[in-house]
């Protein structure tokens, strides 16, 4: 499935950036005036991939709470907890980048408050997912312990209720994320 | 000492403790946990480094109980 699904994105893609590139290619050698337009064509075949990555970098970002700032002892209690389902690694790299290394059989997880980034074996491709538990009042150590818990119970399961937001290069994806998440992405791509 | 703790905004709320021979304390929990999934939540407990396992019924030779609320797609 999940291959099939990364075919499928990059499908997507050739789809949305090679009619741009050709029509940039067609318009100079028609009319090389139209240099300024093929430009702007190029642009275009550019700058879609790099939203979708975007789109897919955003699952793992951490979320704005609207209202009052949240108090900080349901968050220190949550992360408590949750560093109590980690090991002395995952937990040092949490408190790193606020983001989860799981590894399962479909590849190695990074979960965050909202979704889930899953790294394919070999490291190449990611896959992007949007997961999350429906109580805004959450802290946010209790949202990745949702996400981790569920996903530890049932993998593949994770994978079904989660909506699909990218499939990419890893490369791609990682440029999108805050300086302080690639790290997480970084060992994930590792094993 | 065995613990049932639900995940919620104040962080985690611990709902039951209980020990194996203590069939009060069992009861209790055993009770509790099923009020938590009378609400929708989830029982999960931790079956080895990187495992878990969802739960219809407490577990009451685990240490920890967790109940969780349902994910969905976002």
């Amino acid at each position: 499935m999940l291959r099939r699904h990364g075919w499928l994105w990059t499908l997507t893609m050739v789809a949305h950036t090679v009619p741009f590139l050709v029509a940039a290619g067609g318009m100079v050698l028609l009319e090389p005036l139209a240099f300024p337009v093929s430009l702007a064509a190029v642009a275009h075949a550019w700058i879609i991939p790099e939203l979708y990555a975007q789109r897919g970098a955003n699952v793992v970002r951490p979320k704005r709470r609207r209202g009052a700032p949240p108090a900080e002892e349901p968050d220190r209690i949550a992360l408590g907890l949750l560093g109590d389902l980690l090991d002395h690694e995952t937990r040092t790299m949490m408190h790193r980048t606020g983001l989860v290394l799981e590894r399962g059989t479909l590849g190695v997880w990074v979960v965050g408050e909202a979704g889930a980034l899953l790294v394919h074996p070999g490291g190449r491709r990611v896959h992007c997912w949007c997961v999350r538990v429906d109580d805004p009042d959450l802290p946010a150590g209790d949202r990745i312990a949702h996400l981790l818990l569920a996903l530890r119970a049932d993998e593949e399961g994770f994978a079904t209720v989660a909506n699909q937001a990218f499939a990419g290069a890893r490369w791609r994806v990682r440029r999108r994320l805050a300086a302080h998440q690639r790290p997480a992405l970084e060992a994930a791509a590792k094993g | 000492m065995s613990r049932l703790v639900r995940m919620d905004r104040t962080g985690h709320t611990t709902l039951a403790e209980w020990t194996s021979g203590d069939e009060g304390s069992v009861q209790d929990a055993v009770d509790a946990f099923r009020r938590e999934l009378d609400r929708g939540f989830f029982g999960v407990v931790t079956t080895g480094p990187g495992k878990a396992e969802m739960v219809r019924e407490l577990p009451v030779d685990a240490e920890l109980v967790i109940m969780r609320q349902p994910i969905s797609g976002g």
